[in-house]
């Protein structure tokens, strides 16, 4: 099962427009995805629920892992981690 | 006797008037078993239906008053009522239970309301209002109740209100409201944001039991002291109307200024104009004293949606915002959307290095109908306009010249169709990648200006990604050789008799002021905000001082001497 581990950059964690997009993101793939957050040492929920993913409180600089399984598992979490990467793809000027 | 009540202040300002209390429909939930599996499913099914309607269409309408960050909040209910573990769990409540659908969705939104307000940030304990806010809408879809039909006075009023929801504040008319008063909420709460979008005092954490109170009880609402008076005595009632007249007149007096062209003292005239995203973003520069506008952003046409804004709608919304600027001069920026959002039907897929990749101009080869059709819009929603247009993320002339071409195109089928079009745009471009600054000269005589985008002149320069927070410090525009790069555009750009534009956050800059004026900048561009400050900036200055500054800041080896030396030349505390 593929899985890998990121620091979540983004001022506002994963909140408010990087939530959305996280969840949208992890929607639009077919294999079941699971995230947790373990700076707060919680449990693993559902990728796909914004109400799940919300209650997992990421705040900047907490670290998060994400695993998948299932129909394109691979590319699901590299897709994950790069929206993560690119800090949400924040405005440009 | 008046009565003083004291709460957070949110927004500044002072309100006289009566108050009126929202009471938003209560919706009595009765659990009931023994119920009928599938009708209790079919009822939340067409429950989440009517909500998803309903919230589509507050989402439209709040887009096209307020924008596109108030709408966003919709956006979130939408992801709410698409929550498969949200929606799962009431129909498992359902199922499990025998319960009514009502009972089943009160359940699951108050578990994860408190599962929210468990957490310790006051960002995160805020979407508990979000999740109830969602649940009351789906309650009122099932009982039948229309939300949506508050009445408020006919005369303008202070809200006071347990707790506002954004579904509750969509509907008010803001004009007729004076001020906002909250018990519950914070300083981030939706009531904050609000107020402060309007422009009207508020008040929340209010420590007072409101529901004591009457529709119609005077009240003044001190949104920078934090305090409502209930019942003011006259001479309170003086006082405050005499602070609510000279901060107005303050405030008067800044926008008046504004308004007037920027000049420095030895007369040198340049033009200041502002960044926007929106029409009302351009009702707000107007405000604030735009001239005009430097970079109108269009990538919100194209994002949260599943293909192509038809022709009518991308006319309709740039002939919306053309009507608010007049005759004022308008930059557009064509759509500059780029791997950092996966934007399907524009076959744009997540990149590793998108700020590198398959973006803007870039586009252009394997879907040019998208740029073609950008300009058919802008140049029949300009007719009469004084429009200029210009393309991002140019690096070689190859592209300044197929981008021309696919211009003169729309420019000619739409003629040969008859249609009449905006005559005598100007066609510019972006300097924002370091190749199209250093061949400045020679893309100067295929345009009619330069705009520079120093934001990303300075990541493309220096080689710092400017979302990563561990080096984005170090992209500064203030770096040497950024400021020769703005330099040596803006003079090749002078040489071939071509104006010279600013668009990043430099140009609002304080510090940069004097530097760009000396450098011969023609046109600032900037959030509307930074225009008064900016504008009496510039007319501290002495344009023949400001060359002087600018020809020593070019000489200097780092980023640090640049800046002390602007700070110890022009104070930009003066």
């Amino acid at each position: 099962m593929p899985a890998a581990e990121v620091v979540v950059m983004h001022t506002v964690g994963l909140h408010a427009r990087p939530a959305a997009e996280f969840v949208k993101l992890a929607a639009s793939f077919p294999c079941e995805i699971k995230v947790c957050n373990l700076t707060a040492d919680s449990k693993f929920v559902n990728a796909k629920s914004i109400l799940s993913v919300l209650t997992l409180g990421v705040q900047q600089a907490h670290r998060v892992r994400i695993e998948t399984s299932g129909e394109r598992e691979e590319e699901a979490l590299q897709a994950l981690m790069a929206l993560i990467e690119s800090n949400f793809g924040e405005n440009r000027g | 006797m008046s009565r003083h009540a004291r709460g957070i202040p949110v927004s500044g300002g002072i309100a006289i008037g009566p108050g009126w209390i929202y009471r938003p429909t209560i919706v009595k939930v009765e659990r009931l078993g023994n119920q009928n599996l599938e009708i209790e499913r079919a009822r939340l099914a067409s429950a989440v239906a009517a909500a998803r309607d309903q919230i589509n269409r507050l989402h439209q309408a709040t887009r096209e008053q307020l924008g596109q960050e108030q709408a966003a909040i919709f956006e979130a209910h939408l992801l709410i009522l698409e929550d498969p573990e949200f929606i799962g769990g009431i129909n498992a409540a359902i199922e499990a239970d025998r319960i009514n659908a009502e009972a089943a969705i009160a359940g699951a939104v108050e578990e994860y309301a408190q599962r929210l307000l468990a957490l310790t940030d006051e960002y995160f304990q805020a979407r508990a209002q979000d999740i109830r806010d969602v649940g009351h809408r789906l309650l009122c879809c099932l009982s039948g109740v229309q939300t949506g039909g508050v009445e408020m006075p006919d005369w303008p009023v202070i809200v006071l209100a347990e707790d506002l929801t954004p579904s509750d504040t969509v509907q008010f008319d803001r004009a007729r409201v004076l001020g906002l008063c909250t018990v519950r909420g914070g300083p981030t709460s939706h009531t904050a944001i609000l107020a402060r979008s309007i422009g009207v005092p508020a008040v929340v954490s209010l420590a007072f039991p409101i529901e004591e109170l009457h529709d119609g009880v005077p009240l003044i609402l001190d949104g920078s002291a934090g305090e409502l008076i209930i019942d003011p005595a006259p001479e309170e009632v003086d006082t405050a109307r005499r602070d609510q007249s000279e901060q107005r007149a303050l405030w008067v007096q800044q926008l008046r200024a504004a308004a007037m062209p920027a000049a420095t003292t030895d007369g040198w005239v340049v033009e200041v104009v502002a960044n926007i995203g929106s029409a009302e973003d351009a009702r707000q520069a107007i405000d604030f004293g735009a001239e005009g506008v430097g970079l109108l952003r269009t990538e919100f046409l194209y994002l949260n949606r599943e293909q192509l804004p038809s022709l009518e709608e991308q006319v309709r919304v740039y002939q919306e915002i053309f009507t608010v600027m007049g005759n004022r001069p308008v930059v557009v920026r064509t759509l500059d959307i780029g791997g950092d959002k996966a934007v399907d039907y524009l076959g744009i897929r997540h990149e590793p290095n998108p700020f590198l990749g398959w973006r803007a101009i870039r586009m252009i080869d394997e879907r040019p109908e998208i740029l073609r059709d950008q300009f058919s819009a802008l140049l029949l929603a300009g007719k009469g306009v004084d429009l200029r247009i210009m393309i991002p993320m140019v690096a070689s002339l190859e592209e300044v010249l197929g981008a021309r071409q696919l211009f003169d195109q729309a420019c000619q089928s739409l003629q040969a169709s008859g249609q009449p079009v905006a005559a005598g745009v100007q066609f510019g471009i972006m300097i924002e990648v370091p190749s199209a600054a250093l061949l400045a000269g020679h893309l100067a005589g295929h345009v009619d200006f330069f705009s520079i985008g120093t934001n990303d002149l300075a990541q493309y320069t220096l080689a710092v990604d400017r979302t990563n927070e561990r080096v984005a410090h170090l992209a500064s525009p203030f770096h040497p050789a950024v400021l020769n790069l703005i330099a040596q555009t803006i003079q090749a750009a002078h040489a071939c008799g071509k104006w010279v534009g600013l668009c990043g956050e430099m140009a609002g800059d304080r510090r940069a002021t004097p530097l760009l004026l000396g450098l011969g900048l023609d046109e600032f561009s900037m959030a509307p905000a930074s225009i008064p400050i900016v504008k009496q900036r510039i007319r501290q200055l002495a344009f023949t001082d400001c060359q002087e500054i600018a020809a020593e800041a070019l000489k200097l080896p780092t980023t640090r001497a640049v800046l002390d030396y602007l700070d110890q030349v022009i104070p930009s505390a003066q």
